[in-house]
Order: structure tokens, then C-alpha cells, then sequence
């Protein structure tokens, strides 16, 4: 196995008018692992992978691939393979057709070309225009020209776009075993869910800056348990909240006569003792720990910010504006 | 740079386009050459001027009319990565943009190159039979009438290379084309006949130096000279005068739409 190559990109800024798009924006993309690049529309996502793909040009800052820039690699796509859009291929051409085109450059040979059509399972449409094709086949012959030079890096832009579900189960094996065999994989989404159970780090944007960056598994611990009550005494709930000092957030919108507030930093079992103890009716209580995509949509502030338990793990909590 | 210039080729032949445009051309060019040569044996002798230039005009036509297609053909070879975006691939396989831009101008002029044979070829096949049919002399004994044929060829051929300048430097295709077809089919016609009307000889000067008469000029036979409009360079003048099109638009084309960001 060759030694690893890794994505750094340090300080990478890019302004379009009045617009900064990607703002000082450093991280590592490190090999034998499945990075995920998330962010909603607008984030910065595919103007960063531009940049590092020698398609933009940075107004600061570097993005880097095993050292090199993109455009300073001989033959790039021996050692990078990339899918930007979906949509990149004449309509005129076959499958087979569009990756015969781009083989020699890639240094792939036609047998090549059927063994990478066979694997995204095009085989049957190797010899049909690519101007009939679905969205999720596009995909499909987007990821076979990637592979063409065999690359140790893997760069896709939403690639489950388009794809059915049985299509991005077999994406998410294919990268894990990609990763597997120590080579580098950057993957963006807008949707967290789609990637959650394929990558191993996440990079989160947010309006062109870094939110997050650590192992999926960190992101979880960023999810902050709360208790939702509900109760009709509303003067009776606000006296038991204001004399714990819970942290409350309004819940569901009053129901009839009851008052819901979601309490954050307890437990339910703390709530209901509390509650017994002051002779408070409840109609409802339920523990409940936000999903990743809660943390996620916090984190790119298009959900209520989260409260942080104990203190914010800093170490990968970078450039939180 | 050999394997930019051998995807630049297979690009081309890899889709319909080159063999639908070629056929309409040949069409095109036969049928232009076919009635030029029958009006012309209708007309009395004496208004026919010199009987060789009159022969060699027809035979040329495809560069006094036809030349819009290989131009058309170079152009699309830019223009088309950027309408159907292969340009991301494009040049994530070879990121350097001054190759791409040189590879697609070596690659039109064999393209450019089947263009122009096919061009002179019908327009000769169609010429003469028409006046072979009418009793007139096709003069295809005539070296003279041959040598413009050849230098119709390289004519148009050049006129592929200036095509993919024109798409460097207008990547949007409906831009480019409707510009090419506005240029070459009125604009430059147009201003042929009036520079000279209203400048005299400085417009006849100006008018030769245009891309249409440049080309024209290449061939020593000029249509619109034997209509007795403006005046006409050398050949050789003609030619550097082309080329030298081709190569401004490239140079604009890789200053602009290539120096920016792409995707």
C-alpha cells in the first residue's frame, strides 16, 4: 500500500463581489478515511473543492493535494479522481464513448473503460447516448470517469444526488472500501443523513466558514439531551423552572389550557421528582436527545444554536463566529 | 501535447455533428456552384470578363460563401465543453488551459482540413458538370484554376483554427454563432460593398484586410471582386492576414474565458 495522500487547505478565501464565499477556510482531509464536506446550499462547498481542484482561483490561501497544487500535479487524473456535477458530459456521446475520451490522458485502456462501466453497473447503457440517461446514471458514468486513473484521491460533490436508494447503499460501500484500501475520499452534502453512515470526519461550513471539524463521532457528543413537560398550571411550571434554574426554550405552541416548555441540562426523572415534590400536575414528560441532523442544522444556524453540556469540546470547535 | 491533440480529434468524431454539418455543406457548396455556373452561361460573352476568373470564382465559391461551416465547426469545438460543461472533465484531466486552447487549433486544421476538400470538391463537381452540360469549357486543364482549388483547401482550413479562436473568446454558443452567422453572412458582405462606396480607396483597403476577403484573397479568385467589390489582397497577404485572426481571438479567448473560473 503507498503511503497515504492527504488534502490540506489552509487559509483559502474567495470573494465574489461583495460576497465572501469561502472565508479563510483551513482543514486536513486525511487518507484511508471518508471525509464529509457539509454545509447547506450556498456554504461555500463547491467553490472550495473548485479551488483545490485548480478550476477556481483562490484569492488567498492554498489547497494542496500529497503537497502539490492540483495544477502543478503531471498528470492529475492518475492521482486525483473528481465529480463535480452531474451534468458534464455531451448528450451525443455514448457511455462508453465519453470515458474512451478521456482514457488515454488518465491512462486507461479500454478494458479499463468496461471494467469501470461494469462496476458502476452501466454495462447494459455502454453503448446508449448519454442524453437518455437519469440524473442517478449520470452520476454513475461522473464516478466511472473519476476512476479512470486509478486515483489515490476521490473528490465527489453531492454524489448521492439523483441516486435511488439502492444506488447510494452501494455508494456507501464503495467509498468505505475505497477508504479501506488507505486512499483519501472527500465527499460534500447538504444533507447529513445521506453521508452519516459512510464518513468518518465531518468538515461543517456554514456562509463560507468553518463550523466543525472533527470525527463523526465527536458530533454526536455536541448533542445536548432535553426534557419536554407540558402542564396547565403555566404559572405553576414557570415557578418550578424558575426555582431549579432550568434552562427552558418554548416547546409545542399551548395545547388548550396546557403550557409545553422544552427543558434543557436535566433529566426526566429530575423533572418529574421536582414537579412531584411541588404538587405539580403534569400531562406530559419525555426525554429526548437531538439526532445528528438537529446538531448539524444548529451548527450551520438553521436550528435554535444548541446549548453545550459541560464545556464546549474546543479542541474541535474552530472559527465559531 | 500529442494525446490533447488526439482527445481534441476523437471529440469531434465522436459525435454526429461533424458528418451532418459536412453533408449540408457539400450540399450547400454543389448547389451554389451549380447555379453560379449556369447563370453565368446565360450571360451574354461580352459582360463575363475574363473567362478563367469567372471559372475560378465558382470553383472557389466555398470560400467567397461556404467558409461559415468549418468556422462553425471550430467554434462549436470550444463552445460546446462549455454548453454541455465537459469542460470541468476536460480540464481536470489536463488542468493547463493553454494547452487546451492549442490542442483544439491543431486539432481543427485536419478537421478544417476535410472541411475545405470536401467544400472545393463539391463546388468543382457542380461547377463543372453544369458547364460541361452547356457546351462551356470548365478549364480543368487549367493549372491556374487547379491552384486555386489547393489554395481554397488551406483557405478554409484556417478558417477552422479561426473558429476556435472565436469560441475561446465568446464560450456562450449561442453568442459565438449567431455572431459568426451576423458577421459573415451580412456585416462583412455588407461592409465590402459600402466601405469602398464611402471611403473610396482607403475603404477598399480596410475592407480587404477583413477576415471574409482575407480568406477570399488565399484563393486568387475572388466572387466578390468579380462583382466588382473592394479590393483584395495577395494570397500570401490573405493568409497571414487570416491566421493572424485566429490567433488574436485565441490569445483574447485565454486572456478572458480561460483566465477565470470555470464550472
Amino acid at each position: 500500500m503507498t503511503p497515504g495522500t492527504s488534502i490540506t487547505v489552509r487559509g483559502l478565501t474567495r470573494r465574489f463581489g461583495q460576497v465572501l464565499a469561502v472565508d479563510d477556510l483551513s482543514f486536513d482531509v486525511a487518507p484511508g478515511r471518508v471525509t464529509g464536506f457539509l454545509g447547506p446550499n450556498g456554504a461555500g462547498k463547491t467553490t472550495t473543492l473548485r479551488m483545490i481542484l485548480g478550476l477556481a482561483r483562490p484569492d488567498a490561501g492554498t489547497a494542496t493535494i500529497g503537497g502539490r497544487a492540483y495544477t502543478d500535479i503531471p498528470q492529475p487524473a492518475r492521482e486525483v479522481g473528481a465529480v463535480l456535477e452531474a451534468s458534464s458530459f455531451h448528450p451525443g456521446r455514448t457511455a462508453i464513448q465519453h470515458l474512451l475520451l478521456f482514457a488515454p490522458a488518465a491512462g486507461a485502456t479500454r478494458a479499463r473503460c468496461d471494467e469501470l462501466l461494469s462496476l458502476v453497473g452501466l454495462t447494459d447503457a455502454a453503448n446508449r447516448r448519454v442524453g437518455g440517461f437519469s440524473l442517478g446514471m449520470r452520476q454513475r458514468l461522473g464516478l466511472a470517469t473519476a476512476l479512470l486513473g486509478d486515483p489515490q484521491v476521490l473528490i465527489l460533490d453531492e454524489p448521492t444526488n439523483g441516486l435511488d436508494p439502492g444506488g447510494i447503499v452501494w455508494l456507501r460501500s464503495f467509498l468505505r472500501g475505497f477508504a479501506a484500501d488507505g486512499r483519501t475520499i472527500l465527499v460534500s452534502s447538504h444533507v447529513l443523513s445521506e453521508v452519516q453512515q459512510s464518513v468518518d470526519d465531518v468538515v461543517v461550513l456554514a456562509r463560507g466558514r468553518m463550523v466543525h471539524a472533527s470525527p463523526l463521532s465527536d458530533l454526536a457528543d455536541l448533542a445536548t439531551p432535553a426534557v419536554h413537560v407540558s402542564s396547565p398550571d403555566a404559572a405553576g411550571l414557570a415557578r418550578l423552572v424558575a426555582t431549579h434554574g432550568w434552562s427552558a426554550t418554548p416547546g409545542n405552541p399551548a395545547d388548550g389550557g396546557r403550557t409545553s416548555v422544552a427543558l434543557l441540562g436535566t433529566t426526566a426523572s429530575a423533572v418529574g421528582a421536582a414537579a412531584h415534590a411541588a404538587n405539580l400536575e403534569l400531562h406530559e414528560l419525555r426525554g429526548e436527545t437531538p439526532g445528528l441532523e438537529h446538531v448539524f442544522l444548529s451548527l450551520v444556524g438553521e436550528a435554535p444554536p444548541l446549548e453545550r453540556r459541560v464545556p464546549a469540546p474546543t479542541t474541535h470547535q474552530e472559527d465559531r463566529s | 501535447m500529442s494525446t490533447a491533440v488526439s482527445t481534441e480529434m476523437r471529440k469531434f468524431f465522436s459525435t454526429r455533428l461533424w458528418w451532418v454539418l459536412l453533408l449540408i455543406m457539400a450540399g450547400y457548396m454543389a448547389f451554389l456552384a451549380a447555379v453560379l455556373a449556369f447563370s453565368i452561361t446565360q450571360t451574354p460573352q461580352e459582360v463575363q470578363g475574363d473567362k478563367i476568373d469567372v471559372v475560378r470564382s465558382i470553383y472557389t465559391v466555398a470560400t467567397s460563401l461556404g467558409y461559415v461551416f468549418p468556422a462553425i465547426v471550430g467554434t462549436l469545438a470550444v463552445t460546446s465543453e462549455f454548453r454541455h460543461r465537459t469542460i470541468v472533465p476536460t480540464l481536470l484531466t489536463d488542468p493547463s488551459r493553454t494547452r487546451l486552447i492549442t490542442a483544439k487549433m491543431i486539432a481543427a486544421a485536419p478537421i478544417g482540413l476535410l472541411f475545405g476538400i470536401v467544400g472545393t470538391i463539391a463546388c468543382i463537381g457542380a461547377g463543372a458538370g453544369t458547364f460541361a452540360l452547356t457546351d462551356v469549357d470548365p478549364l480543368l486543364g487549367s493549372p491556374e484554376v487547379w491552384r486555386s482549388a489547393a489554395l481554397s483547401v488551406v483557405a478554409l482550413t484556417v478558417w477552422s483554427i479561426v473558429g476556435v479562436g472565436l469560441g475561446a473568446m465568446l464560450p456562450n454558443q449561442v453568442a459565438s454563432l449567431v455572431t459568426l452567422l451576423a458577421f459573415t453572412q451580412f456585416v462583412e458582405p455588407v461592409a465590402r460593398m459600402a466601405l469602398p462606396a464611402v471611403l473610396d480607396d482607403a475603404g477598399s483597403r480596410i475592407a480587404s484586410f477583413l477576415p471574409g476577403a482575407a480568406g477570399e484573397a488565399m484563393t486568387g479568385a475572388s466572387l466578390f471582386n468579380a462583382l466588382s467589390m473592394g479590393g483584395i489582397l495577395e494570397w500570401w497577404q490573405g493568409a497571414l492576414v487570416l491566421v493572424g485572426y485566429a490567433l488574436l481571438f485565441a490569445a483574447v479567448g485565454r486572456a478572458t474565458t480561460f483566465r477565470r473560473d470555470i464550472g
